[in-house]
C-alpha cells in the first residue's frame, strides 16, 4: 500500500484551503481583519496628543499597542471562532472520515492565523507610519518584533484552540471570545495607557495574561526608549515578556491537546 | 467472526444520559455486499453508523470493520473506508474541483478528482462553489468526497432525503456502479423503495433493536405471506387471503366472474416493515 501523506503536507494543503475559504468570505475578512485598523484610525484621531511633554503622540501609542490587539483578534478569535464554526457545519466530522491528523488540521489553522496577523500587522503599522508619523524602527527593533510576533501568534491561537473547547455553538462564539478579548485590551495597557492610570491589582492581574506582555513588547519595537518610563515597571522588560509568552504557549499547547476533539462530546 | 466479512457487529450497545438508543445490535455484512439499515428517525441507525465510522464510542458489545476495532482505528484504517455524512454544511466558498482535490490529498491512492466528480455527474458544476449547488448536487459531492479516497467500505448515511424522484434514480445508479466495482456499501435509509432497489439484504431497526434481517424478497416472511384476491361478482365486491391463488383464480374462470375487476397482491416492502416497526410501538 502506498504510504499515507505527511502531516506537514497535509497541514499546508489544509492552510491553502483554509486561506481560499477565509479570502472568499467577505464578512469575516472586513470584521477581523478591518475592525482593529478601524479602531486605530478612531482611537489615534479622538486622543490626538496627550504626551507632548516627551514628544511622543498618543496616537503613535495607540499604533504601537494596536498590534497586540490585531494579533488577539485574527489569532484568538479566528481560532477560536474557526474551530466552533468547523465543530458545527461539519468541517470536523469530515475530516474526521479521512486520514488526516488532528496536528495537520491544527497547521492548516495556525498557517491561516499567521498569514492574517502578518498582514493585520502590515495594515496597523501603515496606518501608523503613513497618519500618525510613527517612526519606523531600526533592524534590532524588528528583530525584537519578529520574535515578539511569532511567540505572541501562538500564545493567542493555542489559547483559542483552547477556549473554542467552552464554545458549544458557533452563534455564541463571538460572544464568548470577546469577553476576554474585551477585558484584556482595557486592563493590558492597549486602549488605556499609561498602564499605570489603573489599581494596581488590576495590572498584577493583567500580568498573568499575555496580551499586557503583547503590548508592551510592541511599544518598546515602535516607540522611543524614553517612553520606558510610562509602563508598570519603569522598564521594557523583554526577558519577562518573552517567559510570559512562553510560558503561555506551552499552557495553550497543554489545554488545547486536552481539550481538542473532533466531535462534540458524546452526550 | 470470519475475517472475510467487511463489517461484524456483536451486542452493539449505546446509552446517552441514561437512555438507551441501541440496545444490543448484531450485524454481519460481506465483503461486496451492500447492506441496508432500515427504520423510523430515532430507531437508532446513525448512532450505529457513527459508531461503526469511528466517531463515536459504543458503551458495549463488539465491533470489527474491516477486521479493526473502530473506537481505535488509526489513520490506515481510515483510509480503507468512506463516509457521506448526514447535513454538512462545510467547505461552501469552495469549488466542487478545489475540494475534491484537496479530500484526495488526504489519502493514500486517491482516484482523480476529475474521474470522481463525472462519476458523481458533476462535471458541468465543477468550478461552481458548493454554496450555489441544489440541495442533490450536495449531496452527490458529499458522495464524490466519500469515494475519493478508493474506499473498501462506503457509509451512507441517507444519502437521498430531500432528492426529487429523478434524482434519486441517478443517485442509485451510481452507488451500484461502485457496488459492481466491489465496494462494499453499509447505507441507512427510511425510503423503503431505496432499500428494495439497492440492497442485497437489508434489516429493519426500531427503538434500538433488530426486529428482522433478510433480503429485500423475503424480510419479514414476505415471500410467504400469501396473496390476497379480489374481484367483484354480481355486483358485489369479495375478496379472500390465501397461501397459493392457483386453485381460487381457476375457479373463479370456471365461474365466469367478472375478472377485468380482479386484483392478485402480495405484501409490500412496505407492508411488512411497517408490521415491523408497527409491532414495536
Amino acid at each position: 500500500m502506498t504510504a499515507l501523506p505527511s502531516t506537514f503536507a497535509t497541514g499546508l494543503s489544509r492552510g491553502r484551503v483554509e486561506l481560499l475559504m477565509f479570502l472568499r468570505d467577505r464578512t469575516a475578512l472586513i470584521f477581523t481583519f478591518a475592525f482593529p485598523a478601524m479602531l486605530l484610525l478612531l482611537f489615534g484621531t479622538i486622543f490626538g496628543d496627550s504626551y507632548d511633554q516627551t514628544g511622543v503622540s498618543a496616537s503613535q501609542v495607540y499604533s504601537a499597542s494596536m498590534i497586540a490587539y490585531g494579533i488577539l483578534s485574527t489569532a484568538f478569535v479566528t481560532m477560536g471562532a474557526g474551530l466552533a464554526m468547523d465543530r458545527e457545519d461539519g468541517t470536523l466530522k469530515r475530516l474526521h472520515g479521512t486520514p488526516i491528523t488532528a496536528t495537520a488540521y491544527l497547521l492548516g489553522k495556525t498557517a491561516l492565523v499567521l498569514a492574517l496577523s502578518v498582514a493585520e500587522a502590515a495594515v496597523l503599522v501603515l496606518v501608523g507610519v503613513l497618519i500618525f508619523d510613527m517612526p519606523l524602527p531600526d533592524a534590532s527593533h524588528w528583530l525584537t518584533f519578529a520574535w515578539l510576533f511569532l511567540l505572541s501568534v501562538i500564545a493567542c491561537s493555542l489559547c483559542g484552540v483552547a477556549v473554542s473547547a467552552l464554545v458549544r455553538h458557533a452563534r455564541t462564539a463571538g460572544a464568548i471570545l470577546n469577553v476576554p478579548l474585551v477585558a484584556l485590551q482595557f486592563i493590558s495597557g492597549v486602549f488605556i495607557h499609561p498602564i499605570t492610570q489603573l489599581p494596581g491589582w488590576l495590572i498584577t492581574v493583567a500580568s498573568f495574561f499575555p496580551v499586557k506582555w503583547m503590548s508592551q513588547g510592541f511599544r518598546y519595537v515602535f516607540l522611543p526608549d524614553s517612553m520606558k518610563t510610562l509602563e508598570a515597571a519603569g522598564q521594557w522588560e523583554l526577558g519577562r515578556t518573552a517567559l510570559v509568552l512562553g510560558a503561555w504557549c506551552v499552557v495553550g499547547l497543554a489545554l488545547c491537546l486536552v481539550t481538542f476533539r473532533w466531535t462534540e462530546r458524546d452526550r | 467472526m470470519t475475517c472475510m466479512d467487511a463489517i461484524e457487529v456483536r451486542g452493539l450497545r449505546k446509552t446517552y444520559r441514561g437512555h438507551e438508543a441501541v440496545r444490543g445490535i448484531d450485524l454481519s455484512v460481506a465483503r461486496g455486499e451492500v447492506f441496508a439499515l432500515l427504520g423510523p428517525n430515532g430507531a437508532g441507525k446513525t448512532t450505529t453508523v457513527e459508531i461503526l465510522e469511528g466517531h463515536r464510542r459504543r458503551s458495549g458489545g463488539e465491533a470489527r470493520v474491516l477486521g479493526v476495532d473502530p473506537g481505535t482505528g488509526g489513520r490506515a484504517w481510515r483510509a480503507r473506508i468512506g463516509v457521506v455524512l448526514q447535513d454538512t454544511d462545510d467547505a461552501a466558498d469552495l469549488t466542487v474541483t478545489e475540494m475534491v482535490r484537496h479530500l484526495a490529498g488526504l489519502y493514500p491512492d486517491p482516484r482523480a478528482a476529475d474521474e470522481v466528480i463525472e462519476l458523481v455527474g458533476l462535471t458541468e458544476k465543477r468550478s461552481s462553489k458548493i454554496r450555489s449547488l441544489s440541495g442533490g448536487q450536495r449531496r452527490r459531492v458529499d458522495v464524490a468526497l466519500g469515494i475519493v479516497g478508493r474506499p473498501e467500505l462506503l457509509f451512507l448515511d441517507e444519502p437521498t432525503t430531500g432528492f426529487d424522484p429523478a434524482a434519486r434514480r441517478q443517485f442509485w445508479d451510481l452507488i451500484r456502479a461502485l457496488a459492481t466495482e466491489g465496494t462494499t456499501i453499509l447505507l441507512t435509509t427510511h425510503y423503503l423503495e431505496e432499500a428494495e432497489a439497492l440492497a442485497d439484504r437489508l434489516a429493519v431497526l426500531a427503538d434500538g433493536r433488530i426486529v428482522a434481517e433478510g433480503t429485500p424478497a423475503n424480510l419479514g416472511g414476505r415471500s410467504v405471506a400469501g396473496a390476497k384476491v379480489s374481484w367483484r361478482q354480481d355486483g358485489v365486491a369479495r375478496s379472500e387471503q390465501v397461501s397459493d391463488p392457483t386453485e381460487l383464480l381457476r375457479k373463479l374462470l370456471d365461474d365466469g366472474a367478472d375478472l377485468t375487476t380482479l386484483t392478485v397482491t402480495r405484501p409490500t416492502l412496505e407492508d411488512t416493515y411497517l408490521n415491523l416497526i408497527g409491532a414495536q410501538r
